[in-house]
């Protein structure tokens, strides 16, 4: 386990009494966690807990389908503004947080289109600015090397670890400052999924980091805070190394000792 | 034979009675086509001749063409082509990527999915009423092509819809996930990826529309045009004339409806010509729509 000085500990973003809601059915139960900048906040909990419900939260993903609502709050600092309060603009929260789906999803266009398109949906168009954004960002997501001689090729043709590094890439080109991983090795092979943990762990040192996973040993390898949620809420929030070898609730121990989920 | 081999050998039995039963009816569709097809050149390869696409119709079947049909086919597709495209793919996108999921947009999506099913002659009654005698358009290329126009409108939208449907979810979310706004999604992402779906669509809208008579009889088509609609250039500025959509039209189909109902035997011969072309014309725009949803497949799959 990562040793941590109390340096790191400053807080990126926290849930405060977060309620959410599909219609009717609630989904989420008064959440209240909190994510600290460059450290890696893993989720876990069986399917259908809320854990990714709660992430798409903190890029209000929710909003793009009908009948979904939110109640209490998430602050994002350092400028305290309330990220499921409905007077923010969903568009400006997504380009401060970036994304990482379960499944690989890059654009089928090129390389290199792939990972300026955030760039220019914010109207960046000087060539020499993208390709240098694009350079860094693909140096960050660790593919650089695979695909620099191929940057116009179709982002189709990579391997599925490749595409998730790829999307990796996009989501780090517009230097989000909150980055969040939808169980992004459900699809990999061990050997990809090794090289995303890699990445991960780098990725910290720079941007703060919620990551859903569904493989504990996952969580407890790339993870410093794990939070394990159970029915829509919050059961146990702690340090990883705490939760994994000494749970202060007896479902969380279940849980991680594989006695159900 | 065990009891087993026995029940495999009568369900292979049945197998192999499908297969054959199934060869049989597309055996059967595609002679009727094929003997129609050879009827069709049968009658009519011996009429095809440069003089036949060149001349205007004629007292004289010998001499009768087909130009100002195929002239007037092409001119009122384009018309078409126009009036109903933009509307179409307008109306798709707002009806898939905007409209709010309420019982205006449900009633507004059957009624669609019903206008693909009004019988095209109902089409003719309403531009009669609302483009000639309303607008005073006239019996014009114009009121021709947006007469059909509206005709293939639902299919066009209906063919669009399908097509953004195609475009997964989870691409949708890529891009508003790097905080794309939802017309910077439309532009780049659900525009582009359907637009194979969309453009086979448009095409075999198109083809229906080709072969279309009844409302253009109604709207008031002639069958003996004995002259080219006006050039759409000019000599002064600014160049391009739009003279011809108000000129008196007539297409193909109409031209053989006229031939048929003839008397004279030779006329028949000129139908039958004149429904090779009509029918290689909607085989090159078949082909072309196959050609390019193989284009766009290759390019995008999921």
């Amino acid at each position: 386990m990562k040793a941590m000085d109390a340096s790191q500990t400053v807080l990126k973003a926290e849930a405060r009494g977060l309620n959410f809601f599909y219609g009717q059915a609630q989904a989420l139960h008064g959440i209240t966690l909190p994510i600290y900048d460059r450290c890696v906040t893993a989720l876990i909990g069986p399917s259908g807990c809320g854990k990714t419900t709660y992430l798409r939260c903190l890029n209000r993903m929710h909003d793009l389908y009908p009948g979904n609502r939110y109640e209490g709050e998430v602050t994002l600092y350092p400028d305290r503004v309330n990220i499921v309060g409905p007077e923010v603009d969903p568009i400006e929260v997504r380009m401060r947080i970036g994304m990482v789906f379960q499944k690989p999803n890059p654009f089928p266009k090129s390389i290199y289109e792939n990972v300026a398109y955030g760039l220019r949906i914010r109207d960046v168009s000087n060539r020499s600015e993208l390709d240098a954004v694009v350079e860094r960002a693909l140096r960050e997501a660790a593919l650089w090397g695979e695909v620099k001689d191929r940057l116009q090729a179709s982002a189709l043709n990579l391997s599925g670890g490749q595409q998730q590094r790829l999307c990796i890439a996009r989501a780090l080109a517009t230097s989000p400052e909150l980055l969040l991983f939808d169980e992004p090795t459900s699809a990999l092979d061990p050997t990809a999924t090794s090289r995303i943990e890699e990445l991960v762990t780098e990725l910290k040192q720079k941007v703060a980091i919620v990551i859903v996973t569904h493989n504990m040993q996952q969580a407890a390898r790339v993870s410093d805070y794990t939070a394990f949620m159970y029915e829509g809420r919050v059961v146990e929030y702690d340090r990883t190394e705490t939760i994994f070898t000494n749970p202060t609730v007896k479902l969380t121990e279940e849980y991680i000792t594989g006695r159900f989920g | 034979m065990t009891p087993i081999q026995h029940k495999i050998a009568r369900r292979k039995a049945l197998d192999r009675f499908f297969a054959f039963e199934g060869l049989m009816v597309m055996t059967a569709a595609l002679l009727v086509l094929l003997v129609l097809v050879g009827q069709l050149m049968f009658d009519g390869l011996s009429r095809l001749s440069w003089q036949f696409l060149t001349s205007f119709p004629s007292r004289f079947p010998a001499q009768a063409g087909i130009v100002s049909a195929w002239v007037g086919t092409i001119l009122v597709m384009l018309v078409t082509a126009m009036a109903a495209i933009p509307l179409g793919v307008g109306a798709a996108i707002y009806l898939e990527e905007y409209a709010p999921k309420n019982w205006a947009t449900e009633l507004i999506e059957i009624n669609i999915a019903n206008l693909a099913g009004v019988p095209s002659i109902v089409y003719g009654l309403m531009a009669l009423g609302l483009l000639v005698y309303q607008f005073r358009l006239g019996q014009s290329f114009l009121t021709a092509g947006l007469t059909l126009g509206m005709l293939i409108l639902p299919m066009v939208i209906i063919a669009t819809r399908e097509a953004i449907r195609a475009v997964p979810p989870y691409v949708r979310e890529a891009a508003y996930a790097l905080g794309a706004t939802k017309w910077q999604t439309v532009r780049d992402h659900v525009v582009p990826y359907s637009m194979g779906g969309m453009l086979t669509g448009m095409i075999l809208a198109l083809s229906r529309a080709v072969g279309e008579t009844a409302p253009l009889i109604t709207v008031g088509a002639l069958s003996f045009i004995a002259f080219l609609p006006h050039p759409p250039w000019q000599d002064n500025f600014p160049y391009v004339s739009f003279q011809w959509l108000f000129d008196p039209f007539t297409v193909m189909p109409i031209q053989m409806f006229n031939w048929v109902s003839r008397p004279q035997e030779e006329f028949h011969v000129n139908a039958a010509a004149a429904g090779l072309i009509l029918l290689t014309m909607t085989v090159v725009m078949n082909a072309v729509a196959i050609v390019i949803r193989a284009r766009f497949r290759k390019r995008i799959h999921w």
